[in-house]
């Protein structure tokens, strides 16, 4: 049986360990809503310049862009988006697992990987699938220029042709306790996605529609990505602070339950000390 | 059309930055700076780095923005930038050390400097540096 010492000594560690925890807590919710305040506020440019581009595509006649050239998929580029710390419960693992299974489900095709987030590029060093390139340390200050970075290097090998589709998987930001694993295609784009709904207004073009079509084209791709960042990051710290709730809980259950395991080893020394000197006394 | 007011949004990436009612406007085309009243053609245009000025009433607001794509209809005018800075938002200081590291990179020259970046950045840096001192004299005046 432990000592009244030992248990004393658990329960100031646990203690410790659960102040931590609850700091953390604490910090996520702080991040989590500034992070949720990004992803609303990166809807108006994503779909001003989707209503832009569908407006475009149906003025123009002939619609081909390097981004939309279907190839058959041989060689696909996964995007990975894990975060680039821990301690955030499932999060990473689910993105590595879905990761994992895609390479799987795609053995005769050959998987290019980029990965965004430490935790992934981690993960999938130590395994045989080659890293392309990788972008990590960057969710502490994510901004535009990381999306433009990260696209510009999938838009690229996707115009050499290097790659014949892209993929991306990442957490979607469903609510503040949920998220939810996605694999969505980024290239070739969809040309279903760019239709226009309203009729379209006869604009003056100062540039060639084409041309101005040739340099949207890219944009859209960038903010998809960014999209994806932002919400991934926004999960990433409603994980953390959902798991740093559970470790906090299950900390105050553990020193409840020490707590009731030293007041019984105590009270069972009182007990066998009267009951040491009630003998005593009887033999006297 | 005398009264009625345009209706102007400046989004970026990261935030929307401008909605309001305005009553004209200077907008930095690639092809040159125009002006947009109430019941303009609709129009489509390119951005270059530079300055967006509107008027509401008989003050004027300046911006910054770099790169981009306005849509201008009779009367609302979108426009969809990269970045975009009001201009007391400028910190001259930072354009300033900008400014200056563009310039050494371009005069000292080799291999390694992106001439292109390096000249935008420069562009970029001496616009929001005017841009800034012309809130500065909004303000003061």
């Amino acid at each position: 049986m432990p000592s009244l010492l030992d248990i004393r000594r658990r329960i100031r560690s646990v203690k410790n360990t659960q102040q931590l925890t609850k700091a953390m807590k604490t910090v996520s919710a702080a991040k989590l809503r500034r992070a949720q305040e990004r992803v609303f506020s990166a809807r108006p440019y994503a779909e001003q310049l989707k209503r832009v581009l569908g407006n475009l595509t149906s003025r123009l006649e002939d619609v081909s862009h390097p981004l939309l050239e279907i190839r058959s998929e041989e060689r696909i580029l996964l995007l990975v988006i894990t975060a680039d710390r821990g301690l955030c419960g499932a999060f990473n693992a689910n993105i590595n697992r879905t990761a994992q299974a895609f390479i799987r489900e795609h053995k005769d095709q050959t998987i290019h990987l980029v990965m965004a987030g430490r935790k992934g590029r981690d993960f999938f060093r130590r395994r045989a699938v080659p890293i392309r390139s990788e972008f990590v340390n960057i969710f502490s200050r994510l901004d535009y220029g990381h999306a433009k970075d990260i696209s510009e290097a999938i838009g690229k090998a996707y115009t050499n042709a290097e790659v014949d589709a892209v993929y991306m998987v990442y957490n979607e930001f469903k609510s503040v306790i949920q998220q939810r694993v996605v694999v969505e295609k980024v290239l070739p784009l969809g040309r279903a996605d760019l239709r226009e709904t309203e009729a379209p207004l006869d604009y003056i073009f100062e540039q060639p529609p084409q041309e101005i079509f040739n340099r949207l084209l890219p944009r859209y791709v960038e903010i998809q990505v960014f999209r994806a960042l932002l919400e991934s990051a926004a999960s990433e710290h409603g994980a953390r602070m959902a798991s740093m709730d559970t470790a906090s809980r299950n900390a105050g259950e553990m020193i409840d339950m020490l707590t009731l395991n030293m007041n019984r080893i105590r009270q069972a020394a009182i007990t066998r000390e009267i009951i040491e000197v009630v003998s005593g006394a009887g033999a006297l | 059309m005398a009264d009625g007011t345009i209706d102007l949004t400046i989004v970026t990436p990261e935030r929307a930055v401008v909605h309001e009612e305005v009553d004209e406007l200077q907008i930095p085309g690639a092809e040159g700076y125009f002006g947009v009243l109430l019941g303009h053609a609709p129009l489509f245009s390119e951005l270059k780095v530079g300055e967006v000025a509107y008027r509401k009433a008989d003050r004027w607001f300046f911006l910054v923005v770099a790169w981009g794509f306005v849509e201008v209809q009779p009367n609302h005018v979108r426009l969809l930038a990269e970045t975009a800075e009001r201009a007391h938002e400028i910190d001259i200081d930072r354009a300033m050390r900008a400014k200056q590291r563009a310039e050494e990179r371009i005069t000292r020259g080799g291999e390694d400097v992106d001439y292109g970046r390096a000249l935008v950045a420069l562009e970029r840096a001496v616009i929001r540096i005017q841009v800034a001192r012309k809130a500065e004299h909004a303000v003061n005046a």
